[in-house]
């Protein structure tokens, strides 16, 4: 019997289907392209009062005599980031090796499950426990500790205050935890157990199979853990603007009060007076959504980077 | 329970022929004592578990040095158990455990004083798939041995060496810095080999180390083991019995956690005392 040269009936479910999905697919673009669009439609009041240069890289935020300069807010949002990454990467690899590597099997299963709980805990509680909890604890003992061992550093300098960069950074290392911990035990148990195997048979010991091993294989995936982290960090609003003071000044000192872009559009949005305050709070989303897109896409090289190994691989 | 597991009988190679850099082994001895050589592993009473199944029972064999020795038996019956034990990998696996008497020329390598991170440079593995590092380079795999036991010496001269001695010297000298996924299967089984011969193990241990491999480079690794055997004592566990017959001196015959039977190739292949290995040489079960 010849094959039928007619496509069968059931061809059209098919086409139908994927004409749903693409239109899913689509629409997800489209939104991403009106929340941008919007953003820059809001944001032209202030581009055009300021002026983009001017408006990037002043550091004056006075919306009374309407002087905006987004750059405290640029630097905030970085400094918190990288000090929570700073926090959060080390422990949560240290966390998933223990967890898949070292640590008793009979341990995996509550940590992972105590894991999971710290992710589900709302950000207005730990940015509560951070102001009540934290911050004085971080005024004293942590900050005068770190000025007197640290204290040559410009990093660890000035009145510790405890409301600031560190608190944020901190607040934001418990709050990344999670996600790249989780993540980070993921990518360990894609390790064939037969590259640990062939390290140990030459005599490695665990942790010597661990660095030769275990940690260059999972190295992609731990980066993109960490970008998965750092992208909350850059976007966490509640928790931060409760402990880094909200005061719109740089400073090199991480015991210093500053301020992040997702915390100043929280703030003055529902104030703000004016197309151009107004203005410059989009101007700053778009910020915001800039670094994430060069944050992303540095990442993204690096994975593929490092994902590549040595010079000519996979040939 | 039977006869065959409590003798063992150690024969010289009967592969003489095809064997012209082998020393000369010992002759045939009943007792190691007796040798002029003494064995290089003897292994007595070995038991091992794996929680709560038995998984080997009390095993009794001698491998003489410089020799190969093949492990064949049907799938689960013991024998890749058997040879993990020899270099104390068994341990990795959660519940695992043996007990008996492994001896390395004589000491027993069970024993609690023994490190096992320094047994594992003494006794070096291969494994069924090849199982390079794949962010390091070609040579920087062969040498990965020789960092991680902190031995000195020119590294380039050890990694010519042996890649020529594990055959693939003349096609990767000339990209030596480039990945080591950037070879084939049988060229990366043969890099495998290679970085552990780097650290000068005295027994080599091949976990079915053709198994993923095409027939060409099959040949390749066997014609190795044949070079090898002239300074290696070398035990292969192969599902493949016409490899076992062609590249060991003596073969061991696992069935179900047993040791049916062992002793020199010819005579397990041609004339074995046991029904059991003949039924299962012959291709009547397994």
């Amino acid at each position: 019997m010849a094959i039928p040269v007619q496509a069968r009936s059931g061809n059209v479910g098919d086409r139908t289907w994927a004409w749903v999905t693409a239109i899913f697919g689509g629409l997800l673009l489209v939104v991403a392209g009106l929340i941008l669009l919007e953003l820059g439609r809001v944001a032209a009041p202030a581009w055009s009062h300021i002026g983009i240069v001017k408006f990037l890289f002043s550091s004056d935020w006075d919306p009374v005599q309407e002087k905006f300069g987004a750059l405290p807010f640029i630097y905030g949002t970085l400094v918190t980031s990288a000090v929570a990454l700073a926090i959060a990467l080390p422990v949560s690899v240290g966390l998933a090796l223990f967890l898949s590597e070292m640590g008793p099997r009979s341990l995996r299963t509550p940590v992972a499950y105590a894991i999971e709980v710290l992710a589900a805990i709302p950000s207005v509680i730990y940015g509560l426990w951070g102001l009540f909890v934290m911050v004085p604890w971080l005024r004293s003992p942590v900050e005068p500790f770190l000025a007197k061992t640290l204290g040559f550093l410009p990093f660890f300098q000035g009145p510790p205050i405890g409301l600031g960069y560190l608190a944020a950074g901190v607040i934001l290392a418990l709050m990344i935890l999670p996600t790249v911990a989780s993540v980070t035990i993921e990518v360990l148990k894609t390790v064939p157990p037969a590259l640990k195997e062939g390290a140990l048979a030459l005599g490695a010991t665990r942790w010597e199979s661990i660095r030769i091993a275990v940690l260059p294989y999972a190295r992609p995936g731990i980066i993109g853990a960490s970008l998965l982290g750092l992208g909350r960090a850059l976007g966490e609003t509640m928790a931060v603007t409760m402990v880094i003071g909200n005061s719109p000044e740089i400073h090199a000192s991480l015991f210093a009060p500053g301020y992040t872009l997702p915390a100043v559009i929280a703030n003055e949005f529902a104030e703000a007076t004016g197309d151009v305050h107004v203005g410059a709070l989009a101007a700053l989303g778009l910020v915001l959504f800039g670094i994430t897109l060069i944050l992303n896409a540095i990442a993204r090289i690096l994975v593929e980077a490092v994902a590549r190994g040595p010079r000519g691989a996979r040939a | 329970m039977n006869a065959f597991q409590e003798t063992t009988v150690v024969i010289p190679p009967s592969r003489r022929m095809l064997d012209l850099q082998a020393k000369p082994v010992a002759p045939a001895l009943r007792t190691p004592a007796s040798a002029q050589e003494p064995p290089k592993l003897q292994v007595e009473k070995l038991d091992a578990w794996y929680g709560k199944t038995h998984a080997l029972h009390g095993v009794n064999l001698v491998v003489p040095p410089r020799s190969v020795m093949a492990a064949i038996g049907p799938s689960g019956c013991g024998k890749s158990t058997f040879l993990r034990c020899l270099n104390r990998m068994h341990e990795l696996i959660p519940g695992a455990r043996a007990e008996g008497t492994l001896l390395l020329d004589g000491q027993n390598l069970l024993g609690r004083d023994v490190d096992p991170v320094s047994l594992r440079r003494r006794v070096g593995m291969v494994f069924q798939r090849p199982n390079p590092f794949p962010t390091l380079s070609i040579r920087d795999n062969v040498a990965a041995g020789l960092k991680l036991n902190g031995i000195g010496g020119n590294h380039d001269e050890i990694v010519e060496r042996t890649l020529r001695q594990s055959a693939l010297w003349d096609e990767v000298k000339d990209r030596l810095a480039a990945s080591a996924l950037s070879l084939s299967g049988g060229q990366q089984q043969r890099l495998c080999i290679a970085r552990a011969l780097a650290v000068e193990p005295e027994v080599l241990l091949m976990d079915e180390p053709a198994s993923a491999l095409d027939p060409i480079a099959t040949a390749k690794i066997e014609d190795l083991i044949h070079e090898l055997k002239s300074r290696y004592t070398i035990l292969i566990v192969t599902h493949n019995m016409q490899q076992a017959a062609r590249v060991s001196d003596q073969t061991a015959f696992f069935y179900m956690g047993d040791l049916i039977e062992v002793g020199p190739t010819e005579k397990i292949f041609t004339n074995p005392s046991e029904k059991r290995t003949e039924d299962y040489v012959t291709g009547k079960f397994g």
